[in-house]
Formats: structure tokens, C-alpha cells, sequence
């Protein structure tokens, strides 16, 4: 900046002058004071650990011994002879392709009956909450456990309509279908968006749809959803990025289990890096999880051109 | 008309009853259920023939040497400096994001809102082993450090979002009288964002509360131990004794349960006022 300056005393004046002219506040040191908390972190947290295992992906190490260089051996490893990055990777990829639309199908449905002046609304959203202030807890973990066993309350729930339940949990071919109910069960904070979301719609814009005669159903798909676009899309993809990075369910209700059917890829990752102290090794599974989780994020951008509707465009929709 | 309205908003009752019973059944299960003997815990009735309340005194006294009462004070107390950490710093960088012109601003303004998509997978390992050499294992640094660092991207950015919202002619004014930028965010900005930080404040308490792997990865002595991690003992013993560790897991949701009640009205507001649009 300095030496910058100095080179142009001119531009430098001129860029001041404008700056002052239209009144904005330039002022580099208390804008990096004011980020300051943030950016420390990030270089400290993130940035360096960021490096740190990129590198440590081409290392042997055990926390005892300094990392050892092995080359591409990890990865190769990875590719080549690990059956449990094959079973957790597609575990995950199920887990993900299920779990994401059905919670932002049952979020928005959700969201759309609270969206409504009722007295005792606090109440109501309050117990439709409730599942999702639990979340991951090991609370609900017991709870789940404990509600699809073969003697538990779901089995029971059957046998009023006559159907002979498994033990839901510890039946291989049900026991993932489980862990994407219990999430789509705690929807709460999706849902919570959807609602900020749906509250910012112009009520002018279902009024003069009424007048126009437009059925409810014609109102949801052509005022409601292209104006919820954009936190559709804010929602869809967080919750593809959360849902690759799925834990604690998985670690507490089933602990990957039975026959690694619920082996997720954190839970897969967590246990070479904090059970067998593979830190190297762990380090090329997360930045295999990185390259995944960016390649959905962009492909998610791309797609986005062609269904999410800004109102900044003028009121074209892309 | 007027009946037809009314008839809707019955019809609207009826449907948000229906479906809250729906949602809290498993809890309403689960409340019945802390009070019954193992034995017991998978008959059809929901409430027990005569509740344990046992489960509830023994299930408190985890261990001769400590209750749950310590567990809830070790939680409560990393709660305190983590919503503390979170509110503040998030607001001041907030600030400085939203209202504040340097050099490099959008450049790391867009580094910010990357971050929000990393996977912690990558970092977990290295900042493990940070930790580790600056021998902070088994304390509650690792989990408070990084509310203080602006408390996440996350809230960061509903709060620019937010003071974005609040009219630039407020700050212009006060710059007349001679505030500095400080005066501005304290005396201007601060108040406004108040609701958005009752928000953030929330959403700290209740993701730390739940936070359950950097606990069980940075807390290893059982007197130091956060509710959760004391819950996960009651589920890693060989016979599980699901009365009382179900009395225990329902109190330990109570915390984020109570305060949600009380604050959901600003929770909600909170965000729909901060424009947010993905």
C-alpha cells in the first residue's frame, strides 16, 4: 500500500478524494481491528491447520514419532485397498441422497403451517421444535435406541396394525433408514430458515394473485417457491455439506453397525485418526471428503442458475 | 365469511395440535419411560404402573464421588464463556465486515463465507494436535478458544446481513456530532443488533450444549466432565440402565428447552429480520 503510494502519489490523492466524496469510511486499520477476532482465528484454526493437513495426507504419523513422508501411499492405499472407504462412502452418499430431500421437503411443509397468526403459535412452535433442541445429543441417541429395538415403543405401534417389526436398529437392511428418520425428525433449524424465509414474502403478492383467481396450489408454485428460491438453495446446500459430515448419530445409536451398514465417512475418518492414531491417513480422508464436499457445492452452484430466483435481477428469473 | 374464517382457524388448530402431538410423542414416551423399571420399559402403556422416581436420585448420583450436579455446573459454566465469546466477538466483527472499508474486504469477506462449507474434518487433526503440544488436552480451552475468534462464520454473517439492514444515515449522523467508528458500534450499532444477538446467543448455547465431539475429543477426567459425556458413560456400561439414563438425558435437554420458550419469539425474528437469502 505504501510503496504503492508513493510510486503514485497521484491516483492515491484521487482514489482518496472520491472515497471522501462519496462519504464512505476509509479506514484499513479499524476495519482490521474490528475483524481482528476473526481473522486470527482463521489463520491459527483454520488457514494453518488447512496446510498442516494437506501435508500430513503424505505422511505416516502417529502423534509419537515425527510424521514420516510416504509420498501419495495414503492415497493410493485409499483407493486401492481400503473396503471400509468403499462401505463408508456409500453408506454416506445413501445417507445424503435420502436424508437431504426428505428434510427439506418436511421443513418447508412444516415451516408453511406455522407460517400462520394463530393464538398459542409459541406453544405450538415450541413442540414442533422440541426434536431439533436435542439434536445430536447423546439424550436422543438413548431415546432412539431405546424406541426401535425389537421390544421397543415403534414395534409395539406396529402391532396394533398387525405388522411384525424387526429390531429396527440392529436389522442391517433398516438400521441407516433409521438414523435418516431420527434426522429428518430434528428439522428445526431448516425449518426455522424456510420460516424467516416465508415471512419475507410480500402479502401483496398472494393478494393480487387472489384477485387474479389463482388456486392455493397456483399461489405455492408461482409466488411461494421461486420466491423461497434463494433459501432453498442457502438450505440445500449446508444441509448436502452437514449431511456428509454426519457423526454423532451414527457414532451413538449404532456405532456404525450391524456390518458396518451405518459405517458413515466421519465416523470412518474419526476412527483411524482418534482410535488408531493414523493421523496421516486421516488427513487424505478428510481432504478426500473436502474435494467431494466442493465438487456437490459447485455442481449445486451451477445448477442454481437455472432455479433460483433473485429479486435483484428485475424480476427475471435465469 | 366470518364463519368460514373461523372454521379455517379451527381447522388450522386442529391440524398444528395434531402434528405437535405427533412430533413430542417420542417425548412424551420418553418421560414415562424415565420413570419405569428396565423391565418394563418396553410395555405398551406409556405411563409406568408405579413410577420409579429412583431413577431420578440414583440416576443423579452418577458415581460416588459425583452427581450430575457437577456435570450441569462443568456445561454451564463453558456455556457461559462460549455465548460470552460468541456475542461479543461476532457483533465487532461483524461491524467491521459490514460497515468498515480496508483493503482486502471482499476477498476476505468471501474466505469467510468458504469457511462455513469446510468440512471440520480437515481441520479436527491438526488443531488435535496443536492442542496436544500446547498441552491444553483435557481442558476446556479447545472448546471456548474458538467462540472468542468471532464465534463462527455462521453468525458472522447473519449479523452483517443484519446491520446491513440498519440505515447508513444513523452512522452519518452520529459521525457529524464527532463519534469515532467506535462510538458508532457502540453507541449506535450495538443497541439495534440486539435482537440478532439474542439469536446468536441462543444458537451458541444450544450447538455447545450438543457439541458432543469436541467434548469427547478434549475432556478426558470424569470431574471435568460435561453432561453429555457423562450420559455417554451411562450408555457405554455393559448393562444399560435405560430408566435412569433416560431421567437423566430428559433433564439434560431441559437447559436448552427453557431457554428456547422464553426467547423463540426473538430466535425466529431474529433471523427473519436479518434478510437472510442464502
Amino acid at each position: 500500500m505504501k510503496a504503492e503510494a508513493m510510486n503514485k502519489p497521484a491516483t492515491a490523492t484521487k482514489l482518496r478524494l472520491t472515497k471522501k466524496l462519496k462519504g464512505t469510511n476509509d479506514n484499513n486499520l479499524a476495519g482490521y481491528i474490528f475483524i481482528s477476532p476473526w481473522l486470527i482465528g482463521f489463520l491459527l484454526l483454520t488457514a494453518w491447520p488447512i496446510i498442516q493437513s494437506f501435508y500430513l495426507s503424505f505422511t505416516e504419523y502417529s502423534l509419537l514419532e515425527a510424521p514420516t513422508w510416504t509420498g501419495t501411499d495414503n492415497y493410493a492405499n485409499i483407493f486401492t485397498n481400503d473396503n471400509d472407504f468403499k462401505t463408508s462412502l456409500k453408506v454416506t452418499f445413501i445417507f445424503v441422497l435420502f436424508s437431504v430431500p426428505l428434510k427439506l421437503f418436511f421443513s418447508l411443509m412444516v415451516a408453511m403451517m406455522l407460517n400462520k397468526n394463530v393464538k398459542g403459535m409459541n406453544l405450538y412452535r415450541t413442540a414442533i421444535y422440541f426434536p431439533s433442541l436435542i439434536g445430536g445429543s447423546i439424550a436422543v441417541a438413548a431415546l432412539w435406541r431405546n424406541m426401535f429395538n425389537l421390544n421397543g415403543y415403534f414395534n409395539h405401534v406396529l402391532s396394533w396394525f398387525g405388522i411384525q417389526g424387526v429390531g429396527w436398529i440392529t436389522n442391517p437392511h433398516t438400521s441407516l433408514g433409521t438414523l435418516i428418520l431420527l434426522n429428518t425428525w430434528q428439522f428445526g433449524s431448516t425449518m426455522v430458515i424456510f420460516l424467516a424465509g416465508l415471512k419475507q414474502i410480500p402479502g401483496e403478492l398472494y393478494e393480487s394473485a387472489s384477485v387474479d383467481g389463482a388456486s392455493k396450489l397456483r399461489k405455492f408454485f408461482h409466488i411461494t417457491l421461486p420466491m423461497l428460491s434463494p433459501v432453498m438453495f442457502f438450505n440445500l446446500v449446508l444441509g448436502i455439506i452437514g449431511s456428509f459430515q454426519m457423526f454423532t448419530s451414527a457414532f451413538i445409536v449404532t456405532q456404525g453397525g450391524p456390518i458396518n451398514s451405518t459405517y458413515m465417512y466421519a465416523l470412518f475418518l474419526y476412527e483411524k485418526a482418534f482410535k488408531h492414531y493414523q493421523m496421516g491417513y486421516a488427513s487424505a480422508l478428510a481432504w478426500i471428503l473436502l474435494v467431494i464436499v466442493a465438487l456437490m457445492t459447485a455442481i449445486n452452484f451451477l445448477v442454481s442458475r437455472y432455479w433460483v430466483f433473485y429479486e435483484t435481477d428485475g424480476g427475471k428469473q435465469k | 365469511m366470518n364463519k368460514a374464517l373461523k372454521n379455517h382457524k379451527v381447522a388450522s388448530h386442529l391440524l398444528l395440535i395434531a402434528f405437535s402431538l405427533l412430533m413430542l410423542y417420542p417425548v412424551i414416551w420418553w418421560v414415562g419411560a424415565s420413570l419405569k423399571t428396565t423391565a418394563e420399559m418396553s410395555s405398551p402403556s406409556i405411563w409406568p404402573s408405579t413410577p420409579i422416581w429412583e431413577n431420578y436420585t440414583k440416576g443423579w448420583q452418577f458415581s460416588p464421588e459425583f452427581t450430575f450436579g457437577r456435570f450441569f455446573g462443568n456445561t454451564l459454566l463453558m456455556e457461559f464463556w462460549n455465548v460470552l465469546g460468541g456475542v461479543l466477538t461476532s457483533a465487532i466483527v461483524a461491524y467491521g465486515f459490514a460497515r468498515l472499508n480496508f483493503k482486502f474486504r471482499g476477498a476476505l469477506f468471501s474466505i469467510l463465507l468458504l469457511t462455513m462449507m469446510l468440512p471440520g474434518q480437515v481441520t479436527i487433526v491438526p488443531q488435535y494436535i496443536l492442542y496436544n503440544k500446547l498441552q491444553l488436552m483435557d481442558s476446556y480451552i479447545p472448546l471456548v478458544l474458538p467462540h472468542f475468534f468471532g464465534g463462527g462464520a455462521f453468525f458472522i454473517f447473519l449479523l452483517v446481513q443484519f446491520i446491513r439492514g440498519i440505515p447508513r444515515e444513523l452512522d452519518e449522523a452520529a459521525k457529524i456530532d464527532g463519534a469515532s467508528v467506535y462510538g458508532i458500534f457502540y453507541r449506535i450499532v450495538l443497541p439495534l443488533i440486539k435482537p440478532a444477538l439474542v439469536t446468536v446467543a441462543i444458537f451458541t448455547f444450544i450447538w455447545s450444549w450438543d457439541d458432543f465431539f469436541a467434548q469427547m475429543l478434549y475432556l478426558n477426567s470424569v470431574g471435568k466432565f460435561t453432561v453429555g459425556l457423562a450420559l455417554r458413560m451411562y450408555v457405554d456400561q455393559f448393562e444399560i440402565q435405560w430408566g435412569r439414563l433416560l431421567a437423566m438425558s430428559l433433564l439434560s435437554v431441559m437447559p436448552s428447552v427453557i431457554l428456547f420458550f422464553f426467547a423463540q419469539k426473538q430466535f425466529v425474528e431474529g433471523i427473519a429480520t436479518t434478510g437472510l437469502k442464502g
